[in-house]
């Protein structure tokens, strides 16, 4: 509900803040169907928010697309085929191996938008200029357009994205990756498949994440290689552990909250990394469970005595 | 009729022929043990058995099929079911939840994930009847984890169990439980795999279990099958008296008091 206000009441920098959050969040969680929900920690969905972010730019240059809908649709086939071929090397192991691995064939992606800069960009990137939305021109303020109607069409993906996810962690098959994550040997002995689940999940997971990248494209302005650099990846790991990986809302708050700290920090100093990391280490020992995990204890903890 | 038999099954670990050449069978409905020391096999042959890993040489068949080359899933869905001697569970997933996975499994339904699994009325409530079964059903909503280990043995018989299994492997049901637990626990697991019909293989080291509740008993020694009969056959058998008691003297009383216990 506040959300859906927002516009009205907080000035257009703020909505910007807002939207790359809830972009973030969407990412973060589709990253934790893998975490929280598979027991897989991705070091590589940078990758695939790369991968819809630079469909988005592709489709721009080379096919003068400008739908913001067919922006979707794009990402989603090219996530999808890029999680599936990563996710058909990568669900083979677990742990350490499946998260160097995931990392390994993100900075192959990251290398490729690198170096081959006549197709790319290379460092340049390419430019995302303003898409229409629902076949409805752009208008021309932009910053009008991008604080109120694209931030309404985030919004609505960012709650079509909730749902979706919702229904999935609750279903038979949301509960069989949970039987995974907890207990891979018994989950194969009640006869699931788990490589098969695992794949599904990874692919799920990079659809998600690649729908974040093909939004941030048109709000961002310009796709760089800095999307699919190896910190990125990181970053999504931090949001979804700061929100807590153990609850369904913690990635999207998670997100939401990083996506303030590091607006504000790196508008406070240059040294903004800094500034962020020991804010993070901070809240990382003080709350282990994440941000979601600690409002959950301190409810429990409310609930007990009465 | 035989429900399962191995032929020539062999395994090595290295030098160590874990399970060499075993000849074994259950009938169709009847409760078996299989008893040996320590390092006597009987895991092992379970894991083969089950798909937990390949045999090295031999077959195994499981209603006249040939399922030596099958995978840990096809076996399942053909009916094989295991617990586990530690105890094996879904630990942040509720009891329910525990059983009702079984059943979604069982039911192919595992794979819908755009449906909500507490919508599945007929799962929940054969999830709960299950538990109930088990004694269980206080604990439905409770973390798996979160239960006392009695509780989690029953659970992890539970779990196999609501698979429907043709035959079923328990591993040490009792293990790590108090003697007094003990009793109870098989009390309940022998009389709902009894009114189901399954066909039981237990492992099991306590000798007052084995004698009470099992109709035969194939006795392991050094990854070969020592002797195999009813439990008075076993007990007059002097190749297990002397493996078995001369490897464990603490296991005599309990000996004498299960051929009381044991009519």
């Amino acid at each position: 509900m506040l959300l859906v206000v927002a516009p009205f009441v907080i000035d257009p920098f703020q909505i910007l803040t807002l939207t790359y959050g809830l972009i973030a969040a969407i990412g973060a969680l589709g990253f934790n169907l893998l975490l929280g929900y598979t027991g897989l920690l991705s070091f590589g969905h940078s990758a695939f928010f790369g991968a819809g972010a630079y469909t988005v730019a592709f489709l721009v240059k080379y096919l003068k697309v400008a739908s913001m809908e067919l922006f979707l649709a794009g990402s989603v086939l090219v996530s999808a085929i890029l999680s599936l071929l990563f996710g058909y090397v990568c669900v083979r192991y677990t742990r350490i191996f499946f998260g160097i691995l995931t990392l390994a064939l993100s900075q192959v992606l990251w290398s490729l938008a690198f170096k081959l800069f006549w197709v790319t960009g290379g460092t340049d990137g390419l430019r995302v200029p303003t898409p229409t939305i629902l076949g409805a021109a752009a208008i021309d303020d932009k910053m009008e357009f991008l604080a109120h109607r694209y931030y309404y069409y985030v919004l609505a993906a960012f709650a079509i994205c909730v749902l979706l996810m919702w229904v999935i962690v609750h279903s038979p098959f949301g509960k069989a990756l949970q039987a995974i994550r907890d207990n891979e040997t018994r989950a194969e002995f009640i006869g699931i498949r788990i490589r098969r689940y695992r794949l599904i999940a990874f692919v799920i997971s990079g659809i998600f994440t690649g729908v974040a990248g093909a939004l941030w494209a048109p709000l961002n302005g310009l796709v760089s290689p800095e999307v699919l650099v190896w910190t990125f990846s990181g970053e999504i790991v931090f949001m979804t552990v700061l929100g807590g990986f153990r609850t369904f809302v913690g990635p999207i708050v998670g997100a939401v909250a990083f996506t303030y700290l590091k607006t504000y920090a790196v508008g406070f100093t240059v040294y903004w990394q800094l500034l962020l990391g020991t804010v993070l280490v901070v809240l990382v020992l003080a709350l282990p469970t994440g941000i979601m995990g600690t409002v959950n204890l301190v409810a429990g903890k409310m609930k007990t005595p009465s | 009729m035989d429900l399962l038999t191995t032929q020539a099954l062999s395994i090595s670990f290295g030098d160590n022929r874990a399970v060499d050449g075993v000849d074994f069978s259950v009938k169709q409905g009847e409760v078996l043990a299989l008893i040996g020391s320590n390092g006597a096999g009987k895991t092992t042959l379970v894991n083969l058995i089950s798909g937990l890993m390949p045999p090295d040489s031999g077959h195994i068949i499981f209603e006249d099929r040939n399922v030596t080359r099958q995978s840990s899933y096809e076996r399942i869905k053909a009916g094989i079911a295991r617990s586990f001697q530690i105890v094996n569970l879904f630990d942040q997933l509720s009891c329910a939840d525990n059983v009702a996975l079984s059943i979604f499994s069982r039911e192919g339904k595992t794979l819908n994930l755009a449906a909500l699994a507490s919508r599945d009325r007929a799962v929940w409530e054969e999830a709960h009847d299950v538990l109930r079964r088990f004694g269980l059903d206080r604990t439905a909503m409770i973390l798996a984890g979160a239960i006392s280990h009695g509780e989690r043995k029953l659970l992890d018989v539970a779990v196999a169990y609501a698979l429907r299994p043709k035959l079923l492997f328990l591993d040490e049901p009792t293990s790590g439980v108090s003697t007094r637990e003990k009793a109870p626990i098989m009390d309940i697991v022998s009389s709902i795999v009894r009114s189901g019909g399954i066909t039981v293989v237990i492992i099991e080291h306590d000798m007052d279990i084995v004698f009470r509740y099992s109709e035969r008993i194939v006795v392991m020694h050094q990854g070969s099958i020592l002797a195999d009969g009813t439990p008075d056959e076993i007990r007059q058998n002097d190749a297990v008296t002397t493996t078995l008691i001369g490897a464990h003297p603490s296991r005599e009383p309990a000996f004498r008091s299960a051929g009381d216990a044991g009519g």
